[in-house]
Protein backbone atom coordinates (compact mmCIF):
# COMPACT_ATOMS: atom_id res chain seq x y z
CA UNK A 1 0.00 0.00 0.00
CA UNK A 2 1.63 3.05 -0.72
CA UNK A 3 1.99 5.55 1.93
CA UNK A 4 -0.91 8.52 2.84
CA UNK A 5 0.46 12.15 2.23
CA UNK A 6 -0.09 15.88 4.02
CA UNK A 7 -0.82 17.56 0.59
CA UNK A 8 -0.04 20.82 3.03
CA UNK A 9 3.71 20.13 2.38
CA UNK A 10 3.61 20.92 -1.51
CA UNK A 11 2.00 24.55 -0.73
CA UNK A 12 4.70 27.21 -1.52
CA UNK A 13 6.51 29.69 0.94
CA UNK A 14 4.80 32.82 -0.82
CA UNK A 15 1.54 31.51 -0.34
CA UNK A 16 2.12 30.71 2.94
CA UNK A 17 3.51 33.48 3.63
CA UNK A 18 -0.21 35.76 2.80
CA UNK A 19 -1.33 37.21 5.37
CA UNK A 20 -4.69 36.04 6.59
CA UNK A 21 -7.40 37.91 5.81
CA UNK A 22 -8.98 40.58 8.06
CA UNK A 23 -12.56 39.95 7.23
CA UNK A 24 -12.84 35.95 7.17
CA UNK A 25 -13.97 35.39 10.90
CA UNK A 26 -16.92 38.19 9.81
CA UNK A 27 -18.31 35.68 7.27
CA UNK A 28 -18.54 32.93 10.16
CA UNK A 29 -20.09 35.25 12.40
CA UNK A 30 -22.36 36.86 9.78
CA UNK A 31 -24.02 33.97 8.86
CA UNK A 32 -26.57 32.55 11.65
CA UNK A 33 -27.50 35.95 12.69
CA UNK A 34 -30.96 37.82 11.75
CA UNK A 35 -31.67 40.80 11.23
CA UNK A 36 -28.46 42.31 10.03
CA UNK A 37 -27.72 45.74 8.93
CA UNK A 38 -24.57 45.40 7.04
CA UNK A 39 -22.51 48.27 6.25
CA UNK A 40 -19.49 46.15 5.24
CA UNK A 41 -19.97 45.48 1.54
CA UNK A 42 -17.41 46.47 -0.63
CA UNK A 43 -19.58 46.89 -3.65
CA UNK A 44 -22.49 49.30 -4.99
CA UNK A 45 -25.92 48.04 -3.98
CA UNK A 46 -27.54 48.99 -7.39
CA UNK A 47 -28.02 46.26 -9.81
CA UNK A 48 -26.30 47.26 -13.10
CA UNK A 49 -28.22 49.26 -15.09
CA UNK A 50 -30.60 47.38 -17.65
CA UNK A 51 -29.40 48.82 -20.75
CA UNK A 52 -25.95 47.60 -20.36
CA UNK A 53 -27.98 43.42 -19.02
CA UNK A 54 -30.04 44.34 -22.06
CA UNK A 55 -26.83 44.13 -24.35
CA UNK A 56 -25.14 41.62 -22.77
CA UNK A 57 -28.54 39.10 -22.77
CA UNK A 58 -29.05 40.14 -26.46
CA UNK A 59 -24.66 39.44 -27.55
CA UNK A 60 -25.65 35.84 -25.78
CA UNK A 61 -28.87 35.35 -27.73
CA UNK A 62 -26.64 36.13 -31.17
CA UNK A 63 -24.57 33.85 -29.77
CA UNK A 64 -21.08 36.02 -28.95
CA UNK A 65 -19.42 33.62 -26.81
CA UNK A 66 -15.92 33.33 -28.10
CA UNK A 67 -12.65 34.33 -27.18
CA UNK A 68 -12.16 37.94 -27.89
CA UNK A 69 -8.01 39.32 -28.88
CA UNK A 70 -5.99 38.37 -25.75
CA UNK A 71 -5.62 42.58 -25.43
CA UNK A 72 -9.62 42.45 -25.61
CA UNK A 73 -12.61 43.16 -27.92
CA UNK A 74 -10.88 46.39 -30.38
CA UNK A 75 -14.54 48.22 -30.18
CA UNK A 76 -14.23 48.53 -26.34
CA UNK A 77 -10.27 49.46 -26.33
CA UNK A 78 -11.32 52.32 -28.74
CA UNK A 79 -14.25 53.52 -26.41
CA UNK A 80 -11.49 53.54 -23.68
CA UNK A 81 -9.39 55.50 -25.78
CA UNK A 82 -12.23 58.03 -26.64
CA UNK A 83 -13.26 58.46 -22.86
CA UNK A 84 -10.44 59.18 -21.33
CA UNK A 85 -9.02 61.52 -24.34
CA UNK A 86 -12.28 63.58 -23.81
CA UNK A 87 -12.56 63.22 -19.58
CA UNK A 88 -8.48 64.10 -19.35
CA UNK A 89 -6.90 65.05 -22.84
CA UNK A 90 -5.17 61.81 -22.14
CA UNK A 91 -4.11 59.76 -25.48
CA UNK A 92 -3.73 56.03 -25.30
CA UNK A 93 -3.13 54.23 -28.06
CA UNK A 94 -5.94 51.03 -28.45
CA UNK A 95 -3.74 48.75 -30.26
CA UNK A 96 -0.80 48.94 -28.17
CA UNK A 97 -1.50 50.62 -25.12
CA UNK A 98 -4.57 49.23 -23.44
CA UNK A 99 -5.45 45.78 -22.04
CA UNK A 100 -8.41 44.48 -20.89
CA UNK A 101 -8.63 42.44 -17.74
CA UNK A 102 -10.80 39.88 -15.57
CA UNK A 103 -11.44 42.87 -12.75
CA UNK A 104 -8.50 45.18 -11.04
CA UNK A 105 -7.80 42.18 -9.78
CA UNK A 106 -6.02 40.77 -12.45
CA UNK A 107 -4.58 44.26 -13.78
CA UNK A 108 -3.37 44.35 -11.04
CA UNK A 109 -1.37 41.36 -10.34
CA UNK A 110 -0.36 40.77 -13.70
CA UNK A 111 0.99 44.80 -13.78
CA UNK A 112 3.13 43.50 -10.44
CA UNK A 113 4.36 40.40 -11.90
CA UNK A 114 5.39 42.61 -15.50
CA UNK A 115 7.28 44.77 -13.22
CA UNK A 116 8.54 43.25 -9.79
CA UNK A 117 11.86 41.03 -9.86
CA UNK A 118 12.69 38.85 -6.81
CA UNK A 119 13.89 41.28 -3.97
CA UNK A 120 12.10 44.68 -5.93
CA UNK A 121 10.97 47.01 -2.85
CA UNK A 122 7.23 47.87 -4.08
CA UNK A 123 5.88 50.68 -1.72
CA UNK A 124 2.35 50.28 -0.66
CA UNK A 125 0.28 53.27 0.95
CA UNK A 126 -1.90 52.17 3.47
CA UNK A 127 -5.04 51.68 4.46
CA UNK A 128 -5.73 50.45 1.06
CA UNK A 129 -7.30 48.03 -0.22
CA UNK A 130 -6.08 44.15 0.95
CA UNK A 131 -4.99 42.95 -2.54
CA UNK A 132 -1.86 45.18 -2.93
CA UNK A 133 0.64 43.62 -0.24
CA UNK A 134 -0.58 39.62 -1.31
CA UNK A 135 0.21 40.57 -4.74
CA UNK A 136 4.00 41.94 -4.14
CA UNK A 137 4.64 39.06 -1.66
CA UNK A 138 3.40 36.55 -4.75
CA UNK A 139 5.21 38.27 -7.18
CA UNK A 140 8.59 38.15 -5.41
CA UNK A 141 8.74 41.36 -3.89
CA UNK A 142 9.20 42.79 -1.16
CA UNK A 143 5.96 45.07 0.10
CA UNK A 144 7.20 48.42 1.96
CA UNK A 145 3.95 50.17 3.90
CA UNK A 146 3.91 53.76 3.83
CA UNK A 147 1.06 54.99 6.09
CA UNK A 148 -1.55 57.82 5.45
CA UNK A 149 -3.13 59.65 8.39
CA UNK A 150 -6.69 61.56 9.79
CA UNK A 151 -4.12 64.91 10.18
CA UNK A 152 -3.93 64.66 6.25
CA UNK A 153 -7.02 63.57 5.39
CA UNK A 154 -5.65 60.19 4.54
CA UNK A 155 -4.04 61.72 1.69
CA UNK A 156 -0.20 60.41 0.97
CA UNK A 157 2.21 63.35 1.58
CA UNK A 158 6.05 63.45 0.16
CA UNK A 159 6.93 63.63 3.52
CA UNK A 160 5.70 60.52 4.52
CA UNK A 161 7.17 58.63 1.16
CA UNK A 162 10.46 59.80 0.89
CA UNK A 163 11.73 57.96 3.86
CA UNK A 164 10.46 54.95 2.69
CA UNK A 165 12.50 55.10 -0.92
CA UNK A 166 15.48 52.93 -1.13
CA UNK A 167 17.65 52.13 -3.66
CA UNK A 168 15.95 48.57 -4.19
CA UNK A 169 12.49 50.72 -4.11
CA UNK A 170 10.90 49.65 -8.04
CA UNK A 171 7.92 51.07 -8.11
CA UNK A 172 5.10 52.39 -5.84
CA UNK A 173 0.86 51.51 -6.12
CA UNK A 174 -1.54 54.46 -4.90
CA UNK A 175 -5.07 53.97 -4.61
CA UNK A 176 -7.07 57.35 -4.82
CA UNK A 177 -9.99 57.56 -4.28
CA UNK A 178 -9.36 55.37 -1.81
CA UNK A 179 -10.66 52.50 -0.15
CA UNK A 180 -11.30 52.36 2.93
CA UNK A 181 -10.95 55.73 3.73
CA UNK A 182 -12.62 57.54 0.78
CA UNK A 183 -9.73 59.90 0.59
CA UNK A 184 -8.93 62.00 -2.91
CA UNK A 185 -5.29 63.06 -3.35
CA UNK A 186 -4.60 67.22 -4.70
CA UNK A 187 -3.51 68.29 -7.84
CA UNK A 188 -0.48 70.06 -5.38
CA UNK A 189 -0.05 66.96 -2.99
CA UNK A 190 0.26 64.79 -6.50
CA UNK A 191 2.80 66.59 -8.15
CA UNK A 192 4.91 66.09 -5.60
CA UNK A 193 5.08 62.70 -5.43
CA UNK A 194 5.44 63.13 -9.08
CA UNK A 195 8.82 64.91 -8.42
CA UNK A 196 10.04 61.87 -6.03
CA UNK A 197 8.72 58.99 -8.63
CA UNK A 198 11.21 60.89 -11.26
CA UNK A 199 14.40 61.58 -8.71
CA UNK A 200 14.19 57.86 -7.53
CA UNK A 201 13.25 56.43 -11.22
CA UNK A 202 10.17 54.61 -9.88
CA UNK A 203 7.12 53.09 -11.60
CA UNK A 204 3.25 54.05 -10.52
CA UNK A 205 1.00 51.40 -9.86
CA UNK A 206 -2.39 53.24 -9.86
CA UNK A 207 -5.74 51.71 -8.94
CA UNK A 208 -8.44 54.15 -9.76
CA UNK A 209 -11.33 52.19 -9.68
CA UNK A 210 -13.24 54.57 -7.87
CA UNK A 211 -12.18 57.06 -10.43
CA UNK A 212 -15.95 58.25 -11.25
CA UNK A 213 -16.68 58.32 -7.32
CA UNK A 214 -15.31 61.44 -6.73
CA UNK A 215 -17.67 63.99 -4.92
CA UNK A 216 -15.66 66.70 -4.35
CA UNK A 217 -13.39 68.27 -6.65
CA UNK A 218 -12.14 66.39 -10.06
CA UNK A 219 -10.58 63.34 -9.78
CA UNK A 220 -6.95 63.85 -11.68
CA UNK A 221 -5.51 60.53 -13.04
CA UNK A 222 -1.72 59.88 -11.80
CA UNK A 223 -0.63 59.66 -15.27
CA UNK A 224 -2.18 62.75 -16.71
CA UNK A 225 0.67 64.71 -14.55
CA UNK A 226 3.38 65.97 -16.79
CA UNK A 227 5.98 63.22 -17.52
CA UNK A 228 4.05 60.07 -15.66
CA UNK A 229 2.20 59.01 -18.44
CA UNK A 230 4.74 56.41 -19.51
CA UNK A 231 6.03 56.02 -15.72
CA UNK A 232 2.53 54.80 -14.75
CA UNK A 233 0.10 52.49 -15.37
CA UNK A 234 -3.94 53.15 -14.81
CA UNK A 235 -5.81 49.85 -13.20
CA UNK A 236 -9.33 50.94 -13.74
CA UNK A 237 -13.01 48.86 -14.18
CA UNK A 238 -16.37 48.94 -14.23
CA UNK A 239 -17.45 47.46 -11.15
CA UNK A 240 -17.80 50.65 -9.21
CA UNK A 241 -18.93 53.21 -11.51
CA UNK A 242 -21.62 50.73 -13.53
CA UNK A 243 -22.12 48.79 -10.47
CA UNK A 244 -20.59 45.49 -12.61
CA UNK A 245 -18.71 43.97 -9.74
CA UNK A 246 -19.90 40.65 -10.70
CA UNK A 247 -19.33 40.78 -14.54
CA UNK A 248 -15.33 41.06 -13.72
CA UNK A 249 -14.02 43.72 -15.98
CA UNK A 250 -11.23 45.75 -15.53
CA UNK A 251 -8.55 46.97 -17.79
CA UNK A 252 -5.01 48.74 -17.54
CA UNK A 253 -3.20 51.81 -19.46
CA UNK A 254 0.05 52.34 -20.31
CA UNK A 255 3.08 52.41 -21.95
CA UNK A 256 3.33 50.06 -25.28
CA UNK A 257 5.95 48.19 -23.37
CA UNK A 258 4.26 47.77 -19.53
CA UNK A 259 1.11 46.80 -21.25
CA UNK A 260 2.36 44.26 -23.98
CA UNK A 261 4.28 42.60 -20.66
CA UNK A 262 1.80 42.75 -18.54
CA UNK A 263 -0.09 40.69 -21.86
CA UNK A 264 2.16 38.08 -22.22
CA UNK A 265 1.26 36.96 -18.59
CA UNK A 266 -2.42 38.04 -19.32
CA UNK A 267 -2.55 35.50 -22.26
CA UNK A 268 -1.66 32.63 -20.20
CA UNK A 269 -3.38 33.32 -17.34
CA UNK A 270 -6.63 34.53 -18.39
CA UNK A 271 -6.67 34.43 -21.79
CA UNK A 272 -9.11 37.08 -22.68
CA UNK A 273 -11.62 38.68 -20.44
CA UNK A 274 -14.90 37.53 -20.74
CA UNK A 275 -16.62 38.37 -23.48
CA UNK A 276 -19.97 38.76 -22.04
CA UNK A 277 -18.76 41.31 -19.98
CA UNK A 278 -16.65 43.39 -22.71
CA UNK A 279 -19.99 43.94 -24.57
CA UNK A 280 -21.50 45.42 -21.81
CA UNK A 281 -18.97 47.51 -20.76
CA UNK A 282 -18.59 48.96 -24.66
CA UNK A 283 -22.31 49.84 -23.74
CA UNK A 284 -21.71 51.35 -20.36
CA UNK A 285 -19.36 53.78 -22.49
CA UNK A 286 -21.37 54.57 -25.02
CA UNK A 287 -24.63 54.88 -23.57
CA UNK A 288 -24.12 54.81 -19.58
CA UNK A 289 -22.99 58.65 -18.50
CA UNK A 290 -26.46 59.06 -17.27
CA UNK A 291 -27.33 56.38 -15.07
CA UNK A 292 -23.75 56.27 -13.70
CA UNK A 293 -24.06 60.19 -13.06
CA UNK A 294 -27.29 59.38 -11.11
CA UNK A 295 -26.16 56.82 -9.04
CA UNK A 296 -23.02 59.00 -8.21
CA UNK A 297 -25.64 61.52 -7.03
CA UNK A 298 -27.26 58.93 -4.94
CA UNK A 299 -24.06 58.11 -3.10
CA UNK A 300 -23.64 61.52 -2.65
CA UNK A 301 -27.19 61.98 -0.82
CA UNK A 302 -25.73 59.02 1.38
CA UNK A 303 -22.58 60.44 2.24
CA UNK A 304 -23.90 63.73 3.65
CA UNK A 305 -26.57 61.35 5.20
CA UNK A 306 -23.76 59.13 6.88
CA UNK A 307 -21.72 61.98 7.85
CA UNK A 308 -24.23 63.81 9.59
CA UNK A 309 -25.68 60.44 11.34
CA UNK A 310 -22.04 59.35 12.46
CA UNK A 311 -21.72 63.27 13.88
CA UNK A 312 -25.41 63.39 15.55
CA UNK A 313 -23.86 60.11 17.59
CA UNK A 314 -20.14 61.65 18.52
CA UNK A 315 -18.29 59.54 16.09
CA UNK A 316 -15.30 61.95 14.34
CA UNK A 317 -14.91 60.82 10.53
CA UNK A 318 -12.97 63.17 8.34
CA UNK A 319 -15.20 63.90 5.34
CA UNK A 320 -14.76 61.13 2.57
CA UNK A 321 -14.67 62.76 -0.78
CA UNK A 322 -14.69 59.79 -3.03
CA UNK A 323 -15.59 55.93 -3.42
CA UNK A 324 -18.28 54.74 -0.95
CA UNK A 325 -17.09 54.58 2.57
CA UNK A 326 -16.57 56.33 5.64
CA UNK A 327 -13.99 55.67 7.71
CA UNK A 328 -14.76 56.87 11.66
CA UNK A 329 -12.42 57.05 14.01
CA UNK A 330 -13.29 54.87 17.11
CA UNK A 331 -9.98 54.70 19.18
CA UNK A 332 -11.78 57.17 21.83
CA UNK A 333 -13.55 53.63 22.72
CA UNK A 334 -10.85 52.10 24.19
CA UNK A 335 -11.50 49.08 22.15
CA UNK A 336 -9.46 48.33 19.39
CA UNK A 337 -11.35 47.85 15.45
CA UNK A 338 -11.79 44.39 15.37
CA UNK A 339 -13.02 44.45 18.65
CA UNK A 340 -14.99 46.86 18.30
CA UNK A 341 -16.84 45.85 15.28
CA UNK A 342 -17.17 42.20 16.23
CA UNK A 343 -18.75 43.55 19.56
CA UNK A 344 -20.90 46.10 17.13
CA UNK A 345 -21.86 42.85 15.07
CA UNK A 346 -22.98 40.43 17.78
CA UNK A 347 -24.44 43.26 20.07
CA UNK A 348 -26.30 44.97 17.54
CA UNK A 349 -25.71 43.36 14.45
CA UNK A 350 -24.41 45.94 12.07
CA UNK A 351 -21.64 44.69 10.03
CA UNK A 352 -18.74 47.39 9.82
CA UNK A 353 -14.85 46.52 8.40
CA UNK A 354 -12.81 47.00 11.05
CA UNK A 355 -9.73 49.46 9.51
CA UNK A 356 -6.47 47.22 10.46
CA UNK A 357 -7.67 44.99 8.00
CA UNK A 358 -6.92 47.77 5.34
CA UNK A 359 -3.29 47.89 6.66
CA UNK A 360 -2.04 48.93 10.74
CA UNK A 361 -2.81 52.64 9.79
CA UNK A 362 -6.31 51.61 10.06
CA UNK A 363 -6.18 50.78 13.47
CA UNK A 364 -8.80 52.73 15.49
CA UNK A 365 -11.04 53.01 12.71
CA UNK A 366 -13.80 51.18 11.09
CA UNK A 367 -14.60 51.23 6.91
CA UNK A 368 -18.50 51.57 6.62
CA UNK A 369 -19.64 51.42 3.37
CA UNK A 370 -22.64 53.50 2.03
CA UNK A 371 -23.40 51.90 -0.78
CA UNK A 372 -26.40 50.27 1.02
CA UNK A 373 -30.03 51.62 1.42
CA UNK A 374 -30.69 54.93 3.16
CA UNK A 375 -33.35 52.63 5.74
CA UNK A 376 -30.24 50.60 6.69
CA UNK A 377 -28.00 53.47 6.83
CA UNK A 378 -30.31 54.88 9.08
CA UNK A 379 -30.96 51.75 11.35
CA UNK A 380 -26.81 51.11 11.56
CA UNK A 381 -26.43 54.78 12.80
CA UNK A 382 -28.81 53.96 15.43
CA UNK A 383 -27.79 51.10 16.67
CA UNK A 384 -23.96 51.95 17.13
CA UNK A 385 -25.30 55.08 18.60
CA UNK A 386 -26.98 52.65 21.41
CA UNK A 387 -23.94 50.59 21.09
CA UNK A 388 -21.57 53.67 22.15
CA UNK A 389 -24.05 55.16 25.07
CA UNK A 390 -23.53 51.24 26.12
CA UNK A 391 -19.83 51.52 26.58
CA UNK A 392 -19.65 54.64 28.26
CA UNK A 393 -21.85 53.37 30.73
CA UNK B 1 -29.09 74.13 -12.95
CA UNK B 2 -27.93 74.24 -9.50
CA UNK B 3 -26.66 70.98 -8.06
CA UNK B 4 -28.50 71.49 -5.23
CA UNK B 5 -31.85 71.98 -6.80
CA UNK B 6 -31.55 68.88 -8.97
CA UNK B 7 -30.79 66.55 -5.51
CA UNK B 8 -33.74 68.07 -4.23
CA UNK B 9 -35.86 66.96 -7.03
CA UNK B 10 -34.73 64.24 -7.54
CA UNK B 11 -35.19 62.73 -3.63
CA UNK B 12 -39.08 64.28 -4.00
CA UNK B 13 -39.59 62.64 -7.64
CA UNK B 14 -38.99 59.71 -5.90
CA UNK B 15 -40.49 60.26 -2.61
CA UNK B 16 -42.92 62.77 -2.41
CA UNK B 17 -42.95 62.99 1.24
CA UNK B 18 -39.11 63.62 1.87
CA UNK B 19 -39.33 66.54 4.63
CA UNK B 20 -37.11 69.38 5.01
CA UNK B 21 -35.37 68.30 7.82
CA UNK B 22 -34.70 64.53 5.96
CA UNK B 23 -33.02 66.12 2.51
CA UNK B 24 -31.32 68.77 4.53
CA UNK B 25 -29.46 65.27 5.84
CA UNK B 26 -28.99 64.24 2.30
CA UNK B 27 -27.50 66.85 0.58
CA UNK B 28 -26.03 69.26 3.65
CA UNK B 29 -27.94 72.19 3.06
CA UNK B 30 -29.36 73.63 5.69
CA UNK B 31 -33.49 72.67 6.57
CA UNK B 32 -34.48 76.26 6.11
CA UNK B 33 -32.89 76.60 2.80
CA UNK B 34 -34.32 73.60 1.60
CA UNK B 35 -37.73 74.73 2.80
CA UNK B 36 -36.94 78.22 1.12
CA UNK B 37 -35.31 76.07 -2.43
CA UNK B 38 -38.81 74.23 -2.21
CA UNK B 39 -41.25 76.82 -1.86
CA UNK B 40 -39.29 78.80 -4.96
CA UNK B 41 -39.73 75.79 -6.69
CA UNK B 42 -43.50 75.55 -6.13
CA UNK B 43 -43.94 78.92 -6.25
CA UNK B 44 -42.54 79.28 -10.18
CA UNK B 45 -44.27 75.74 -11.16
CA UNK B 46 -41.52 73.73 -11.49
CA UNK B 47 -42.81 71.37 -9.04
CA UNK B 48 -46.43 70.80 -10.01
CA UNK B 49 -47.75 68.42 -7.65
CA UNK B 50 -47.27 66.20 -4.75
CA UNK B 51 -49.33 62.39 -5.60
CA UNK B 52 -49.29 58.76 -4.48
CA UNK B 53 -49.01 56.08 -6.73
CA UNK B 54 -51.85 53.68 -5.39
CA UNK B 55 -52.66 50.19 -6.52
CA UNK B 56 -56.30 50.22 -6.28
CA UNK B 57 -56.82 46.51 -7.39
CA UNK B 58 -54.95 44.85 -3.49
CA UNK B 59 -58.15 47.11 -1.46
CA UNK B 60 -60.62 45.55 -4.21
CA UNK B 61 -61.50 48.38 -5.99
CA UNK B 62 -60.69 47.47 -9.57
CA UNK B 63 -61.12 50.66 -11.60
CA UNK B 64 -60.37 49.99 -15.19
CA UNK B 65 -58.46 52.15 -18.00
CA UNK B 66 -58.08 52.70 -21.52
CA UNK B 67 -55.96 54.38 -23.33
CA UNK B 68 -57.89 56.62 -26.20
CA UNK B 69 -56.86 57.65 -29.52
CA UNK B 70 -58.33 60.73 -30.97
CA UNK B 71 -58.20 62.38 -34.60
CA UNK B 72 -59.54 65.38 -34.04
CA UNK B 73 -60.38 68.58 -36.67
CA UNK B 74 -59.42 72.30 -36.05
CA UNK B 75 -61.97 74.91 -36.21
CA UNK B 76 -61.03 78.38 -37.19
CA UNK B 77 -58.83 80.34 -35.09
CA UNK B 78 -58.55 77.38 -32.79
CA UNK B 79 -55.58 75.22 -31.36
CA UNK B 80 -55.53 72.01 -30.25
CA UNK B 81 -55.61 73.64 -26.49
CA UNK B 82 -59.21 74.66 -26.44
CA UNK B 83 -60.27 70.52 -27.29
CA UNK B 84 -57.71 69.66 -24.92
CA UNK B 85 -59.21 71.85 -22.43
CA UNK B 86 -62.65 70.68 -23.14
CA UNK B 87 -61.59 67.27 -22.54
CA UNK B 88 -59.56 67.16 -19.40
CA UNK B 89 -62.09 68.85 -17.45
CA UNK B 90 -63.80 65.40 -16.71
CA UNK B 91 -62.79 64.03 -14.13
CA UNK B 92 -62.62 60.57 -15.47
CA UNK B 93 -59.83 61.52 -17.80
CA UNK B 94 -56.62 61.04 -16.41
CA UNK B 95 -54.27 62.51 -19.18
CA UNK B 96 -53.86 64.14 -22.07
CA UNK B 97 -51.50 64.22 -24.54
CA UNK B 98 -50.73 66.00 -27.72
CA UNK B 99 -49.18 63.34 -30.09
CA UNK B 100 -47.38 63.38 -33.59
CA UNK B 101 -48.12 60.47 -35.73
CA UNK B 102 -51.10 59.25 -36.74
CA UNK B 103 -53.58 60.32 -34.59
CA UNK B 104 -53.35 63.59 -32.14
CA UNK B 105 -54.37 63.16 -29.02
CA UNK B 106 -53.96 60.07 -26.07
CA UNK B 107 -56.20 60.37 -23.44
CA UNK B 108 -56.45 57.93 -20.72
CA UNK B 109 -59.31 57.52 -19.20
CA UNK B 110 -60.76 55.36 -15.31
CA UNK B 111 -63.85 54.15 -14.72
CA UNK B 112 -65.83 51.55 -12.20
CA UNK B 113 -66.14 49.06 -15.38
CA UNK B 114 -65.48 48.58 -19.24
CA UNK B 115 -69.30 49.66 -19.71
CA UNK B 116 -69.03 52.96 -17.78
CA UNK B 117 -65.27 53.79 -19.82
CA UNK B 118 -66.80 52.73 -22.65
CA UNK B 119 -70.36 55.29 -22.60
CA UNK B 120 -68.20 57.93 -21.36
CA UNK B 121 -66.23 57.93 -24.37
CA UNK B 122 -69.14 57.30 -26.66
CA UNK B 123 -70.93 59.98 -24.60
CA UNK B 124 -69.17 62.78 -23.71
CA UNK B 125 -65.54 62.46 -26.26
CA UNK B 126 -67.37 60.91 -29.27
CA UNK B 127 -69.53 63.45 -29.57
CA UNK B 128 -67.75 66.71 -29.18
CA UNK B 129 -67.68 68.89 -32.51
CA UNK B 130 -64.20 68.67 -33.29
CA UNK B 131 -63.09 64.75 -32.36
CA UNK B 132 -63.37 62.61 -36.09
CA UNK B 133 -63.08 59.49 -34.45
CA UNK B 134 -62.27 58.01 -31.37
CA UNK B 135 -60.33 54.25 -30.97
CA UNK B 136 -60.41 52.94 -26.91
CA UNK B 137 -57.83 50.54 -25.68
CA UNK B 138 -58.59 48.89 -22.50
CA UNK B 139 -55.89 48.25 -20.45
CA UNK B 140 -55.08 44.69 -19.05
CA UNK B 141 -52.77 45.04 -16.80
CA UNK B 142 -50.02 47.81 -15.69
CA UNK B 143 -46.60 46.45 -15.02
CA UNK B 144 -44.65 50.50 -14.67
CA UNK B 145 -46.75 53.54 -13.12
CA UNK B 146 -44.77 56.87 -13.60
CA UNK B 147 -41.53 55.51 -13.49
CA UNK B 148 -42.49 52.94 -10.19
CA UNK B 149 -42.65 49.33 -10.93
CA UNK B 150 -45.77 47.98 -9.43
CA UNK B 151 -45.06 44.46 -9.15
CA UNK B 152 -40.75 43.21 -8.49
CA UNK B 153 -40.26 39.83 -8.45
CA UNK B 154 -36.69 40.20 -7.92
CA UNK B 155 -34.34 40.39 -4.92
CA UNK B 156 -30.41 40.41 -4.97
CA UNK B 157 -28.23 38.89 -2.39
CA UNK B 158 -25.31 40.21 -2.19
CA UNK B 159 -22.33 38.63 0.25
CA UNK B 160 -22.71 41.16 3.78
CA UNK B 161 -18.98 41.33 3.64
CA UNK B 162 -16.29 42.01 1.08
CA UNK B 163 -13.49 44.18 0.38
Amino acid sequence: MRPPCDPSKFIAEAVKSIPPSGIRRFFDLVSGLEDVVSLGVGEPDFITPWHIREMCIHSLEKGQTSYTSNYGLPELRDELTRTYYKRYGLDYDPASEILITTGVSEALDIAIRAVVNPGDEVIVVQPSYVAYVPSVILAGGKPVIVSTHRDDDFSLTAEALKPAITSKTKAIVLNFPNNPTGAIMQQEGMEDIADLVVENDLFVISDEVYECLTYEGTHVPFSSLEGMKDRTVMLNGFSKAYAMTGLRLGFAMGAPDIIHSMMMIHQYCMLCAPITAQIGAIEALRNGKGEMERMVREYDRRRHFIMKGFNSIGLECCSPKGAFYAFPYIGDTGLSSSDFAERLLNEKKVVTIPGDAFGEAGEGFLRCAYAASLDDIKKAIERMGDFLDKLKQ
Amino acid sequence: MDEMIRHILEILENDARASPEEIAALTGMSAQDVSQAIAKLEETGVIRHYKTIVDWDLVGENYVYAVIELKVTLERNQGYQVIAERIYKFPEVRSVRLLSGDYDISLTVRGKSMKDVAFFVAEKIATLDQVQSTSTHFVLKTYKEDGVILHEPESIQRLPVSF
